[in-house]
């Protein structure tokens, strides 16, 4: 029951900003958010002491059809839901320090878009799942649209029709399996059922379809085209919630529907998604290199990062799972961390081209000294919340097979390379005159950065945290497949 | 039968009704008789009244009759400056209603000269009403145009039904089929010839490629309002009688005629998607995406099984309704853009009128079949039915089509979310007329949650 109220709340909370919220929009929305949160640890507590059946809810929906609304939580789910409602305060604080036109539907969009992410990780129904899944990409397609930078028009239509077509394909692959299951019913334990009874090869399509639809999201190579550029235009809360929050609905994904519900294609034709991923890690931290604005280098080194989860995910290994659970999080954090500091300079400075800025660590070393401890979570310094994940995920990845996982582990170095360049040129160096009048941080940009780096090392220090809320149900869903 | 006289006494009742002075009293009269005829059809179920052994009131008839009567409820409520402009109020009055007692008979006829009549009846004052636009020339050329292609695939119709009397012996669609049950090995070959002239005039009236040819230019050149009343009660009335027939009495001999309908699929999906794609023009898009849907409606047809009439009831419930919403807006906008309905007049709609806007983009929203919107479920249930008969490669293709439909229904909103070119000047719309927005944005949001509201009422 608690569940459908954490998805239901931010639609009202939605609804009221809509109406009533012109005035006062900031109090509003981050009111609704913080009780959200507040939600969701009441969950996570009834989850841990053994409450976690109150969580759930059947409710017959479409009858004729098979289709319920069937909303079950277990840690995978649990931490997600963390993750969402965790996030979503602080991007909305942290956008208070903008100006944005009618913010009070930018806040109420930001907020359906959390409602409809929460219902795509607690979904245990396949077509509840996708309209969820779908709900969430026409916020996030109008927060773009209409708060987003030059030639929007175009961007944001290239990757709603990406993201559009790659899931039609889930959405084919839901319709074989329901067909397949034996009580036509899109129930997710009969859809794994169905799933498992099906040959290698359809098994391995049905993996593709799958694939598709979350490689876009992601986004993997060759299906990352859209990104850097809807990054770049997207307006920063927007892209906060894409890439701290909404690419997670594809791992996820990957955990939830792919790897109980195809294992046998997964092992025949694993390798083939495995490698899309892995290339992606090198090819986006190659690029990262290369990049002359930090907000593009953030949007690359986002693409190699989910590459690793994707890869870790897809070799079916407990520790690799468990290790992109945590990434998920600690990813989420720290990409929310990197896109805040984007934006201070740039309000600060009008660019980002990171040749044209330096020296801001001599007018602000704070600012400077927190941005640091973001990076050095970026690259998976030992004690940050960003080594635990990448150490879980490469170790699981090399049983499996360690040529994938030497590979991937490149990534760790080229990610030193990028960030501590973009680090060095932007703080390091003499300050110039774009640099020189760098203004002190607000109270409010001060808090949100503490708030960040206090999660990244409390939780890089404490992963075991963590590890304690999906330990188990990761052991149970690869349970089922062995 | 109290339907019947209900809707054609109204018919009746319009002609004098200029000489009577009504004209401020007719609207309210007309909106009470067809909220009585949706009354009518709910206490009539499940009665399967027979009228003269020439019309059956089942369920699916009944059904159909509350569809068409309450989508007409909103299409006055939008039509209405249609009746109270002209000094020939009373003549539309009537002709209207004519084509919804033709409408009637479509959707519930059990002998094929009601079938006949039914689209005659429907046709002929639609002719007229295309062309009421007597001034402007579009017009003309569109009744034209419709009444030359309209009077050809009514002769082929008639053609067909005298082929099937020839073969049968019978005009009832029961006989039809018992004689197909009795004869499964030696079919006449004429009663192919006649089932396909059948469809053929059928496919022409709701607009499925390749008999779709009119359809751009009478809409386009129709008065928008008419064009609305094409797009959804002419379209569902004839999708309603397309099923009765080939449910009736062709069901048996279905394998023979299911590669026609798949062609016919293919290309309405194809043609129409593509070239709906390159139109700068509102109401010329919307028109070849009237031609889709009945591409997809067609892929509900071909599914011959139990649950298919429900499908189809709840697709073209659904679709009515967002072209109801879709043309109230064309037309707002059109009145506020000196006769404008290009893609650039939607511009900056969105800061002239929400209201107009919101409307516009949950229509376009649901007619693209984004989920959770009503048209995606549509669109979803006709799909999961082609899947379970084995028809898989035609989901791939539709799939791809509503692809590139999503492309022109998101030119328009993306145009209303833009710059507007000129001044945004606020569009002042009557207190109506936001209802029937309202109506339509609610009544689309209401059937995407609970689907079963119309799913189940056809076993």
């Amino acid at each position: 029951m608690l569940t459908a109220v954490l998805i239901i709340f931010p639609f009202i909370a939605a609804f009221i900003l809509i109406g009533f919220g012109k005035e006062n929009a900031k109090p509003i929305a981050l009111g609704a958010a913080i009780i959200e949160f507040a939600l969701a640890l009441v969950a996570l507590y009834m989850l841990q002491t053994g409450q976690g059946e109150c969580l759930n809810l059947q409710q017959n929906w479409i009858e004729s059809m098979g289709i319920s609304f069937n909303i079950k939580v277990d840690g995978i789910s649990m931490l997600m839901v963390l993750l969402s409602t965790l996030l979503v305060p602080l991007i909305l604080y942290s956008s208070f320090e903008s100006t944005h036109h009618n913010q009070h539907i930018l806040f109420a969009l930001m907020l359906m878009m959390q409602g409809a992410m929460i219902g795509t990780f607690t979904a245990a129904d396949g077509f509840l799942f996708y309209i969820f899944w779908e709900l969430s990409l026409i916020p996030i397609y109008f927060i773009c649209l209409s708060w987003g930078g030059n030639n929007r028009q175009k961007i944001t239509f290239k990757f709603f029709i990406y993201t559009l077509a790659g899931s039609l394909f889930m959405l084919l692959a839901l319709i074989y399996l329901y067909q397949h299951t034996t009580n036509h019913s899109f129930d997710i334990q009969s859809l794994y059922a169905a799933g498992r009874s099906l040959g290698v090869e359809e098994q391995g399509l049905v993996l593709g379809a799958f694939f598709l639809a979350f490689a876009v999201k992601m986004p993997v190579f060759p299906f990352h085209t859209w990104q850097p550029a809807t990054y770049n235009v997207a307006p920063v809360p927007g892209v906060m919630m894409l890439s701290g929050i909404m690419l997670k609905m594809a791992t996820y994904g990957l955990i939830r529907w792919v790897v109980p519900m195809v294992p046998e294609g997964l092992a025949e034709y694993g390798y083939i998604v495995i490698a899309l991923s892995v290339i992606s890690i090198i090819y986006a931290s190659c690029i990262a290199i290369v990049q002359k604005d930090f907000r593009y280098v953030i949007a690359y080194a986002s693409i190699a990062h989910v590459g690793l989860m994707s890869a870790g995910i897809l070799s079916a290994s407990e520790i690799a799972i468990q290790g992109s659970l945590v990434e998920m999080l600690s990813h989420g954090i720290n990409t929310v961390g990197l896109f805040f500091i984007y934006d201070i300079i740039f309000r600060r400075t009008g660019t980002t081209e990171m040749k044209l800025l330096g020296g801001i660590r001599s007018v602000a070393p704070g600012f400077a000294f927190m941005f640091f401890i973001i990076v050095l979570s970026v690259v998976a310094l030992p004690s940050t919340f960003g080594f635990i994940g990448e150490l879980l995920m490469l170790m699981g990845l090399f049983q499996e097979n360690p040529i994938w996982a030497s590979v991937a582990g490149i990534s760790i170095i080229l990610g030193i390379v990028y960030m501590f360049n973009g680090f060095q040129k932007m703080m390091l160096g003499e300050s110039n005159s774009l640099t020189y009048n760098f203004a002190p941080l607000s109270v409010r940009e001060k808090t949100t950065l503490i708030l960040i780096i206090i999660l990244i090392i409390g939780l890089g220090v404490q992963p075991q945290l963590i590890l304690n809320i999906t330990g188990d149900s990761v052991k149970t869903l690869l349970q089922s497949i062995k | 039968m109290k339907e019947l006289i209900l809707i054609a006494g109204l018919g009746v009742l319009a002609l004098p009704a200029g000489l009577l002075n009504l004209k401020k009293l007719f609207m309210p009269i007309v909106l009470i008789g067809l909220a009585t005829m949706v009354g009518f059809c709910i206490m009539d179920w499940n009665s399967n009244e027979e009228v003269f052994g020439m019309l059956l009131m089942d369920n699916f008839a009944l059904a159909f009759t509350g569809m068409f009567s309450t989508v007409a409820i909103l299409w006055f409520i939008l039509a209405g400056d249609y009746f109270t402009d002209d000094t020939n109020f009373s003549d539309h009055y009537a002709l209207v209603l004519f084509i919804l007692t033709g409408g009637l008979l479509l959707v519930s006829f059990t002998h094929v000269v009601m079938l006949f009549l039914g689209i005659e009846i429907l046709s002929i004052p639609l002719f007229v009403l295309v062309g009421s636009n007597k001034g402007r020339l579009v017009s003309n050329e569109a009744a034209f145009k419709y009444f030359l292609l309209g009077s050809f695939a009514s002769a082929f119709m008639l053609f067909g039904i005298a082929l099937i009397y020839g073969s049968t012996g019978s005009f009832y669609t029961a006989d039809i089929a018992a004689f197909l049950n009795s004869h499964q090995d030696n079919v006449p070959a004429i009663l192919f010839a006649g089932m396909l002239l059948i469809m053929m005039s059928l496919a022409f009236k709701v607009s499925a490629a390749p008999f779709h040819y009119w359809a751009p230019d009478v809409y386009q050149g129709a008065p928008t309002n008419i064009t609305a009343f094409m797009a959804t009660i002419v379209k569902m009335v004839a999708f309603g009688g397309f099923y009765r027939m080939f449910h009736t009495a062709f069901e048996t001999i279905q394998e023979s005629y299911v590669i026609v309908i798949y062609c016919i699929c293919i290309l309405s999906l194809i043609i129409a998607n593509v070239t709906a794609a390159v139109q700068s023009n509102v109401k010329r898009m919307l028109a070849y995406s009237s031609v889709s849907h009945a591409g997809f409606m067609m892929i509900a047809l071909l599914t011959m099984h139990s649950n298919t009439a429900n499908i189809l009831f709840y697709y073209i419930a659904v679709y009515s309704l967002s072209s109801i919403a879709a043309f109230a807006v064309l037309k707002h906008v059109k009145a506020n853009t000196r006769g404008d309905s290009s893609i650039g007049a939607f511009s900056g709609l969105v800061k002239r009128n929400p209201l107009i806007a919101g409307t516009m983009t949950l229509a376009m929203l649901s007619m693209a079949g984004i989920p959770p919107l009503a048209g995606f479920m549509a669109k979803y249930f006709i799909f999961t039915a082609a899947v379970a008969n084995g028809y898989i490669w035609l989901v791939v293709i539709a799939i791809i089509a509503s692809l590139i439909g999503v492309f022109y229904y998101f030119k328009v909103i993306i145009s209303m979310f833009g710059k507007s070119q000129m001044e945004p000047t606020p569009i002042e719309i009557s207190f109506t007329q936001k209802l029937l927005l309202m109506i339509c944005s609610i009544g689309m949001l209401v059937l995407s949650v609970v689907p079963d509201l119309l799913l189940n009422l056809l076993k």
